[in-house]
C-alpha cells in the first residue's frame, strides 16, 4: 500500500491506540494534518503550543496513556521546549511531533527553521529527526515505547516537510530494535529478601512514596506492604493520592511545605523506604542534615536515581509495582516462618502525639476581611465528589491545595512538580478533562499562574470541555512575595499584580465561560454550588482572597529539615 | 596528567547513527562533568561506534556519569578500563622548529622513541608518534625546548588487554613436556 509520509505518520499514530492530540497546524507540518480529516483520532485545536504539550501532559497523568501533541517547526517547537521539559521532570509519558524545514533546506537558516532536536536533546528522554518517509512508522512505533517503558518521559519526532510529502510503501514494525534500552524491571531477589530484612528489623520506619508509585501502577501493591507492616506513609507532591489521605497511616506531604509530622517522622526516622522518589531537594532540605538516623532503602526504575543524592544502603532498580509485590512476599514468607517484627509502638505513639499538636492551621477571617485560600479550598473540596481531579498551577495555591485537599485515589491530583511551571493548570485540566470527561476536573489557579495560559479557556469552550477554575487571588506573585517578606525584610519587589486588572469574570466571559467573583465568606459555598452544577461549558470562580497569607509550615531553602517554620501558634520545642 | 590516577577511561560502544556524539558531549556538558579527551570511530560491525572518554573523575563521581550516560537510549555498552588491565594508545603529530644545527638531535630523538618523519622543510620538521598516552607525553616534553609550530594529539583508544598467554600455556600438559 503506497502511503505519503503524513499519511504513514498518521496511520502509525492509529497502530499506537492514538485516541486524541493536542495541536496547532503551521507551514511545515501542513501535510499532516490533511489525513487528520480522514482519521479516526480527535484532534484538539489549541491557541499556543505549550497548551498542547501541558494538555497532553494532563492527559497522560490521568490516563498513564501517553499524551500526544502535534505543532509546526521554529516557534512552534519552541514554544513546546516547556512542556517537554516538564513532562521529562515528572516523568510524563509524551510523545511530541514537530514539522521541519524540507530536508534540503535544513541548515541554511530557512523561514520557521530551528534545530528542534538539538534544542530539546535535554529535555527530552529521546528525540529524532527523520529523514525519510520509510522511516516513519519505526519512528513513531520506538518513541511510543521509549515514552512509555522504564522511567516514562517525552520523546519527540522531528519530521521534515518534504518526508511528509514523499511516499512510501506502508509497514509496521513487528518489534522495536533498541540495542541499548533494556530497562530493569524486576528486583534483585538478594535485595529484595534485604529489604524485608530491614524493613521487619526496623523501630522507627517510614515509607517515602514518590511520583513513581503513580507511574507503576503501584497504589494497590503500597497499600499492601503499609497495611502488613503498620508502617506510616508520606506521600510527596507528585505522590498525592498513591495513598490515601483518610488512612490512618497517611501521614501527608513531606518536603519544603509538608506538614510538620510528615517532615519530622522522616527526619527520626531510623529507616526510609524510598518508593519511586528521588530525594528531591524540596523534600530532603539540607542533604547532609536529612534523616541522619535513617538507613534507606531505595526502589527506583531508573538506576540513575540511586545514590545520586543519597546513598542507599539497599538499592533496588526495578518497577515499583513488581518490586513493592515481591518485598510484600518476601515479608510474608518471613513472617510465617517465625520471623517478628520489631516493636513500632513507642515510634507509633510518638507519630499520632505530633499528629494530635501539629495540625494544619490558619486563622479564619473576620467577616468583611479578605477570604482565607485554604478556607475556599476546604469548602471546595468538600463540596466536590470523592473522585474529583484537581489540577494545580505552581505557587502557594498549588502548595494550599496540595495540603487540603483529601486525596482518596490515585490519578486524582495532577500538577507541575519537578519543573514548576507557572501556567501549567488551565491547560492541563483540560488534558485531564478530556482523558476523563466521566469525572468532574477543577483547577486551582493563582491569579499570576492564571495569565500565562488563560487563553486555551477558548479551547474549552470551543471544544466544550467543561473544566472548572477556582482562581485564588491574592494580586500578587504570592510565593514569591512570601519570601520577600520572609527573607528580604517586606521589601517587595515586582510582585503585585493588582486585584481588578484583569477583570477576570468579564475575560472568563470573553472565552465563552460562566465567570463567578466571591469576595466574602458567606459567598463561598453558593458560587462552588453554583460551578459544581454547569456541566455545558468552562467556569471560572474568582476569589479574592488575602495577600498576606503565607503557607506555613516552611523549610526555608538550603536549610534543615529540623529548622521547619511552623505556623504561628505552634510551639517546635514540642516536635521531639 | 594522562594516565594519573583521577582520570578514567570509558569506552562507550554507541549506535551509529546521527548525532550520538552530540548527545554524549551535551550530557557532559549539562552534569557539569569534564571530558579530558575523546576518540570516536566505527566499530568492526558498521551499527556501532566506539567513543573512548578520558574522564576527570574530580568534577563528579564516576558511577553517576557511566548511569547518566547509559540513559542514553542509543549508549549501547559502557565498559570503564582499568588502565593496569587494557591496552591504549594515542597518536601524536607535531611540527617542530628544527634549525639546521637541531636537527640532528631532533632526528636522534624520534629514532629512540620510534617515531617518524613525515615532512622535512628548512627550518621545521612534521614528526608523529603512536604509542601508549605516559610515551607521548614524553615525547612531547623532550621536544617542547625546540618550539613547536603545531601539535596536535588525538586523544586515547583504549581496548580491554587480553589474558596473559604465558600463565595458561605453562598450565597445559602436552605431549612435548
Amino acid at each position: 500500500m503506497q502511503l505519503t509520509g503524513a499519511q504513514a505518520l498518521i496511520k502509525s499514530l492509529e497502530m499506537e491506540g492514538v485516541e486524541v492530540m493536542f495541536g496547532l497546524p503551521g507551514g511545515c507540518i501542513l501535510p499532516a494534518y490533511d489525513p487528520i480529516l480522514d482519521s479516526s483520532i480527535r484532534h484538539i485545536l489549541v491557541r499556543h503550543e505549550q497548551g498542547a504539550g501541558h494538555m497532553a501532559e494532563g492527559y497522560a497523568h490521568v490516563t498513564g496513556r501517553p499524551g500526544v501533541a502535534m505543532v509546526t517547526s521554529g516557534p512552534a517547537a519552541t514554544n513546546l521546549v516547556t512542556p517537554l521539559c516538564d513532562a521529562y521532570m515528572d516523568s510524563i509519558p509524551m510523545v511530541a511531533i514537530t514539522g521541519q524545514v524540507p530536508t534540503a533546506a535544513i541548515g541554511t537558516d530557512a523561514f520557521q527553521e530551528c534545530d528542534t532536536v538539538g534544542i530539546t536533546r535535554s529535555v527530552t528522554k529521546h528525540n529524532e529527526l527523520v529523514m525519510t518517509a520509510e522511516e516513519i512508522p519505526r519512528a513513531i512505533r520506538e518513541a511510543f515505547h521509549i515514552a512509555t517503558t522504564g522511567r516514562p518521559g517525552p520523546v519527540l519526532v522531528d519530521v521534515p516537510k518534504d518526508v511528509l510529502q514523499a511516499s512510501m510503501d506502508w509497514w509496521w514494525p513487528e518489534s522495536v530494535d533498541l540495542p541499548g534500552y533494556k530497562p530493569t524491571t524486576k528486583g534483585h531477589p538478594r535485595m529484595v529478601r534485604e529489604a524485608a530484612r530491614m524493613i521487619l528489623e526496623s523501630e522507627r520506619p517510614v515509607i517515602y512514596a514518590g511520583g513513581g508509585i503513580l507511574k507503576a501502577r503501584a497504589a494497590d501493591a503500597l497499600r499492601d506492604l503499609a497495611e502488613l507492616t503498620g508502617i506510616h506513609v508520606v506521600t510527596t507532591l507528585m505522590a498525592r493520592g498513591s495513598f490515601p489521605d483518610d488512612h490512618p497511616l497517611c501521614l501527608g506531604m513531606p518536603g519544603m511545605h509538608g506538614n510538620a509530622t510528615a517532615v519530622t517522622a522522616m527526619q527520626k526516622a531510623d529507616l526510609l523506604i524510598a518508593l519511586g522518589s528521588r530525594f528531591d531537594d524540596r523534600v530532603t532540605g539540607k542533604v547532609a542534615t536529612f534523616a541522619p538516623d535513617a538507613k534507606i532503602i531505595h526502589v527506583d526504575i531508573d538506576p540513575a536515581e540511586q545514590g545520586k543524592v543519597r546513598r542507599p544502603d539497599v538499592p533496588i532498580v526495578g518497577d515499583c509495582r513488581l518490586v513493592i509485590e515481591e518485598i510484600v512476599r518476601n515479608i510474608k514468607a518471613m513472617l510465617d516462618s517465625g520471623t517478628v517484627q520489631a516493636d513500632t509502638s513507642a515510634w507509633k505513639s510518638r507519630v499520632s502525639g505530633w499528629r494530635e499538636m501539629f495540625p494544619l492551621t490558619y486563622e479564619p477571617s473576620d467577616p468583611g476581611e479578605a477570604l482565607k485560600p485554604q478556607f475556599c479550598l476546604e469548602t471546595l473540596r468538600d463540596s466536590a465528589p470523592e473522585d474529583c481531579i484537581v489540577v494545580s498551577g505552581v505557587g502557594q495555591h498549588q502548595m494550599w491545595a496540595s495540603q487540603y485537599w483529601k486525596f482518596r485515589h490515585p490519578y486524582t491530583w495532577v500538577n507541575s512538580g519537578g519543573l514548576g511551571t507557572m501556567g501549567f493548570a488551565v491547560p492541563a485540566a483540560i488534558g485531564a478533562k478530556v482523558g476523563r470527561p466521566d469525572r468532574m476536573v477543577w483547577a486551582v489557579d493563582g491569579d499570576g499562574c492564571f495569565q500565562m495560559t488563560a487563553q486555551e479557556l477558548v479551547t474549552a469552550s470551543t471544544e466544550r470541555i467543561p473544566i472548572k477554575v477556582a482562581i485564588l487571588n491574592n494580586a500578587y506573585l504570592g510565593m514569591v512575595r512570601q519570601w520577600q517578606e520572609m527573607f528580604y525584610d517586606e521589601r517587595y519587589s515586582e510582585v503585585y499584580l493588582s486585584p481588578d486588572l484583569p477583570d477576570y469574570v468579564r475575560w472568563a466571559e470573553a472565552m465563552g465561560c460562566i465567570g463567578i467573583r466571591v469576595e466574602s465568606p458567606e459567598e463561598v459555598q453558593p458560587a462552588i454550588d453554583k460551578a459544581n452544577e454547569i456541566d455545558d461549558r468552562p467556569v471560572v470562580v474568582e476569589f479574592r482572597t488575602d495577600s498576606g497569607e503565607k503557607v506555613f509550615p516552611m523549610v526555608p531553602a538550603g536549610l534543615s529539615n529540623d529548622d521547619i517554620v511552623l505556623a504561628p501558634g505552634q510551639d517546635k520545642e514540642r516536635l521531639r | 596528567m594522562n594516565g594519573s590516577p583521577q582520570h578514567h577511561i570509558l569506552s562507550v560502544l554507541v549506535e551509529n547513527k546521527s548525532g550520538v556524539l552530540a548527545r554524549v558531549a551535551s550530557l557532559f556538558a549539562r552534569r557539569g562533568y569534564n571530558i579530558f579527551s575523546l576518540a570516536v570511530a566505527p566499530t568492526e560491525d558498521e551499527r556501532f561506534s566506539r567513543i573512548t572518554i578520558v574522564v576527570d573523575v574530580e568534577s563528579a563521581p564516576l558511577e553517576q556519569i557511566v548511569k547518566q550516560l547509559f540513559k542514553i537510549i542509543s549508549v549501547v555498552r559502557i565498559s570503564e578500563l582499568d588502565p593496569r588491565r587494557a591496552v591504549e594508545r594515542e597518536l601524536l603529530l607535531a611540527t617542530v622548529r628544527a634549525e639546521a644545527s637541531q636537527r640532528t638531535e631532533i632526528l636522534e630523538l624520534v629514532r629512540i622513541f620510534e617515531g617518524k618523519i613525515l615532512a622535512v622543510a628548512a627550518e621545521a620538521l612534521t614528526v608523529s608518534l603512536e604509542g601508549h598516552p605516559d610515551k607521548v607525553d614524553d615525547f612531547e616534553e623532550m621536544l617542547r625546548p625546540y618550539g613547536f609550530v603545531e601539535l596536535q594529539r588525538t586523544g586515547r583508544v583504549a581496548l580491554p588487554k587480553l589474558e596473559r598467554e604465558a600463565a595458561r600455556l605453562r598450565a597445559l600438559k602436552g605431549r612435548a613436556s
